[in-house]
């Protein structure tokens, strides 16, 4: 897959990173040489230097051959033109990062509509709809939905004393009743996919597939359930934090936000007029002991520093918040979060290329089965994939415990009629159905790919 | 340092080297030559030592930045020639390992300066193995590498960038996988076609394998007594365009296979580097009329020398130490040029020279007008002024590796012409030079240690001095904690 990224940014370095590391053909474009030398020597990819919206610049990058044109420069405008401008040329589909709230639904719409765009990328949105669905489950470290409303991906850290530590997977099964699948552990730093006899431990960090009545049947009958966050604590108005604070306040929680910067305080207290927001340093304990950081049901750090969103975060888990989200968008920050025990660390940047890498995949098999959704789980180390059985898939209805999958792969559902099976071993695949796997350490682009 | 993954790199090599070695095998089958023992033994001393290093250094990390990329490129060269001598000596054909070392280092460089006083004495197989080396050479042992094993590090770039010729080394595709299959390509390609067309003129198959092969790397390395001027003047002119046209910038005939002529025929350093040529034959053609008879054969001889000395080729049709000084003179400075950047040719290229120029010129309107801005652009791009240091920077070292090497030849009971000749020959991979090193002589009369010391001259120039000089800094061998 021939892939043009202009503007290589924070954002533009990552998305270059995963998608030549997927093994597509990059070739970065930006306006600054010494940014384009450090690309190319940094990445196995080609760096062109000029402006996205210039005519030669493109045609230096091939865009006419392009399958897919991302613009992530620092301006909206600058990537929309600069979309029009590949499509007109021939790529075959253009993503833009539009990123201003004041651009609402309707007039992106129509934008996406009238420039032909593919897709437009939200980061700080996509991010906030990311918090968001931790904080109504908040025991889980991270939550991943998937095209069907009763199935997530949960994952766990157990803490100690918890029942599930010393007892294998078949025996938690049948004790608990619960319809639900472990799909993958992280211990230290490797990751297992575990078959029946596999023994859980304490300090694993465990990913859980089920419906989500299901998870929280569980959780109960294990006594780590907890109620969906009523109350947050927000440090920075970010636009991370915009989006965030307005999901969270049409869902009836309450939303306090900490910015010390006066510029940023207006725009939010105007557009947001439900929160409650404090003008002061997020970085103060006495103000944040003060605005009731002993009593808020979670803690969010949105600040555009890792550092200090780290630190924070670890603060307020010294305080006992139930609930810490800390925002880091470093790759190296994010083993540092979890070395301190921050368990729900969520990095935009990530996410982003998590979508990018994700679309880039199923363009990649626009016949036959397909990589309809992907997420990585536990830290990137893992993937969840969702696939399209076609009716050329050899191994329908043949009960999966007769399948031969390769190591490291597993089933974790299968989704028919729009319902989720958590699968046993004696369940079979469909033509038509939806179905998630679970793989660590392949590259799967069809669901052939997971068959020995 | 990445210690593991540089000896893994090196394993493959070696690995790779056997696979090479095998085709003189099959050479040497095909005309039941002794020489097959030879080279089936080194074959297998080289497969041995690729995979027992391969073998302990499978568990690596890839991470690798510019000095792996370095280090990388100079070991393997060094192996490869070590490992590449081999078949000489086992075989008897180059008795001394010295000169055997000597022989393979000046073909993999594609030098093309011998030691032997009797080229033809030689067995077929090992004089395919002498011409398949500048092959080798020619594009880079790592570009081939690179281009074979999946999966190399994200940056080979670093690998590819130590190895390549030029200022500005940059990539055709955004693989760098891709890129050197590609380089690859275009060079089978041309190779094949020369061969075609040395055929059409009745040369004999063997014959026009090995001279588009010493042609291709712009290696030199003759397999007549007379290299090439025993053979008609339809093939010596054949040779003469191969040699031009190996010498230009293979980015070119990328663009040329992706349709873009216009950019190809744009390219400045093109036309810079056919000027010199042109320029060149006119000069030596009215210099040297009174030598030969006819116009035509004025001409022909004046062309293929110019063009075997610009692309550092290093054939020779006529003896040119008998020319008048000022025709010498004019080829002793067309050894320094070389070819164009990222061709397989050596010396110091053209654009170097043209970006050189271009400083100097900047520098003289600097002491008119002190409070001039300037910029300096090559092929209509600005250039860095990071590149422009590091260009200037390369040329006070190729100066400094030239004086060193001079002096330490200076040991040798020759006169200054033939040790200074030798020098220059030998470090712009050029291979004969003047007087007792001229195209009819050759360097067997040379003590080991200079021919040490040459072989080292010719890896130096080959790798552009910078990774060999890295790889024996010792503090690039710090282990890591």
């Amino acid at each position: 897959m021939k892939i043009v990224i202009v503007g290589c940014g924070k954002i533009g370095k990552v998305l270059v990173s995963s998608l030549a590391n997927e093994g597509h053909d990059v070739i970065a474009i930006d306006n600054n040489q010494s940014i384009v030398n450090d690309i190319s020597n940094r990445y196995d990819v080609i760096g062109v230097c000029g402006l996205g919206t210039d005519y030669e610049t493109l045609s230096d990058a091939n865009v006419e051959k392009c399958d897919i044109f991302v613009a992530v420069t620092g301006s909206d405008e600058l990537n929309m033109l600069s979309c029009h401008m590949a499509k007109t040329m021939g790529a075959r589909k253009t993503i833009a990062r539009i990123r201003n709230p004041e651009y609402n639904e309707k007039s992106l719409a129509f934008m996406q509509q009238f420039l032909n765009l593919s897709m437009p990328i939200n980061p700080e949105r996509s991010a906030a709809r990311y918090i968001y669905n931790i904080l109504k489950l908040p025991n889980a470290a991270n939550v991943e939905t998937f095209s069907t409303r009763n199935y997530e991906i949960v994952e766990l850290k157990l803490k100690e004393n918890t029942q599930l530590s010393g007892q294998r997977i078949m025996d938690i099964r049948k004790k608990y009743r619960a319809n639900f699948l472990i799909c993958a552990v992280q211990r230290g730093n490797d990751i297992f996919i575990p078959d029946g006899n596999f023994v859980i431990n304490v300090g694993d960090k465990i990913s859980l597939a089920a419906a989500p009545n299901e998870v929280a049947k569980l959780l109960k009958s294990l006594g780590i359930m907890q109620k969906q966050s009523k109350s947050v604590m927000i440090v920075g108005a970010s636009r991370t934090a915009y989006y965030l604070s307005k999901m969270l306040l049409s869902s009836g929680s309450s939303v306090k936000i900490i910015e010390k910067d006066p510029l940023r305080i207006s725009t939010i207290s105007r557009s947001l007029t439900g929160a409650t927001i404090i003008k002061g340093d997020g970085a103060d304990r006495e103000l944040l002991i003060e605005e009731g950081l002993e009593s808020v049901d979670a803690f969010v750090s949105l600040t555009g520093m890792d550092e200090q969103n780290i630190l924070l975060s670890y603060f307020a888990m010294q305080n006992n918040v139930p609930k810490v989200i800390t925002k880091v968008n470093r790759n190296e920050f994010i083993s540092v979060a979890d070395d301190l025990g921050l368990d729900s660390v969520v990095s935009p940047w990530k996410n982003i290329s998590d979508i990018l890498v994700r679309y880039a995949r199923s363009m990649e098999n626009s016949v036959g089965s397909n990589v309809e959704r992907l997420y990585k789980i536990m830290g990137g180390k893992a993937e969840a994939l969702e696939f399209k059985v076609s009716t050329d898939f050899k191994y329908t209805n043949i009960p999966l415990k007769d399948i031969q999958f390769k190591k490291n792969i597993l089933i974790a559902g299968i989704i028919r009629n729009r319902k989720a099976i958590i699968p046993s071993g004696d369940d079979v695949i469909l033509a038509g159905d939806n179905v998630i796997v679970i793989g660590s350490g392949h590259r799967l682009y069809n669901l052939a790919d997971i068959v020995e | 340092m990445n210690k593991k993954y540089v000896f893994y790199i090196l394993g493959q090599i070696a690995t790779a080297q056997a696979g090479l070695l095998i085709l003189s095998v099959i050479v040497a089958l095909i005309y039941k030559e002794t020489a097959v023992f030879a080279f089936l033994a080194s074959a297998a001393i080289s497969l041995t030592i690729g995979v027992l290093l391969t073998l302990i250094n499978r568990s690596h990390s890839k991470d690798i930045y510019a000095k792996e990329g370095f280090v990388i490129v100079a070991l393997a060269w060094l192996v490869m020639s070590a490992i590449g001598a081999l078949p000489f000596v086992i075989s008897g054909d180059i008795p001394s390992y010295f000169d055997a070392f000597f022989e393979t280092v000046s073909g993999f460089t594609t030098t093309g300066a011998s030691i032997l006083k009797d080229v033809e004495s030689l067995s077929k197989s090992a004089l395919f193995w002498r011409s398949f080396t500048h092959w080798i050479g020619g594009m880079g042992v790592l570009v081939f590498i690179v281009a074979l094993i999946p999966n190399m590090a994200d940056k080979s770039i670093h690998i590819l960038r130590a190895e390549m010729p030029g200022p500005i080394v940059g990539k055709l595709v955004p693989r760098a996988r891709d890129t050197a299959k590609i380089l690859y390509l275009i060079y089978i390609v041309m190779t094949m076609l020369e061969m075609v067309f040395l055929l059409l003129g009745g040369m004999s198959f063997y014959d026009s394998l090995l001279h588009s092969f010493a042609t291709a790397g712009t290696g030199g390395f003759g397999i007549k007594n007379s290299s090439v001027g025993g053979y008609s003047p339809y093939l010596q002119w054949v040779i003469t365009i191969f040699m031009i046209l190996f010498g230009i910038n293979f980015n070119l005939y990328y663009l040329l296979l992706i349709k873009k002529f216009k950019a190809m025929i744009k390219s400045t350093e093109l036309w810079c580097y056919i000027s010199i040529v042109f320029v060149s034959v006119v000069i030596i053609s009215l210099n040297t009329y009174p030598l030969y008879n006819t116009m035509s054969d004025t001409i022909r001889n004046a062309s293929f020398q110019v063009s075997s000395i610009i692309s550092t080729t290093g054939f020779s049709t006529v003896n040119f130490d008998a020319w008048p000084v000022l025709s010498k003179s004019i080829l002793l400075i067309l050894m320094f040029l070389g070819g164009c950047a990222g061709s397989t040719a050596g010396g110091l290229k053209i654009s170097r020279v043209m970006l050189l120029f271009k400083i100097i010129y900047r520098e003289l309107k600097k002491l008119l007008h002190p409070r001039n801005v300037q910029s300096i652009s090559l092929e209509y791009k600005i250039v860095e002024e990071t590149t422009l240091s590091a260009v200037t920077s390369y040329f006070s070292l190729y100066i400094v590796c030239i004086a060193v090497i001079f002096i330490l030849l200076s040991l040798e009971p020759f006169d200054m012409e033939t040790n200074f000749s030798a020098t220059i020959a030998c470090f712009n991979n050029v291979g004969p030079g003047f007087s007792a090193v001229g195209p009819a002589a050759n360097f067997a009369d040379y003590s080991n240690l200079s021919k040490v010391v040459l072989s080292f001259a010719m890896l130096l120039g080959r790798l552009e001095i910078y990774p060999m000089l890295l790889a024996i800094i010792p503090t690039v061998w710090k282990r890591k904690r």
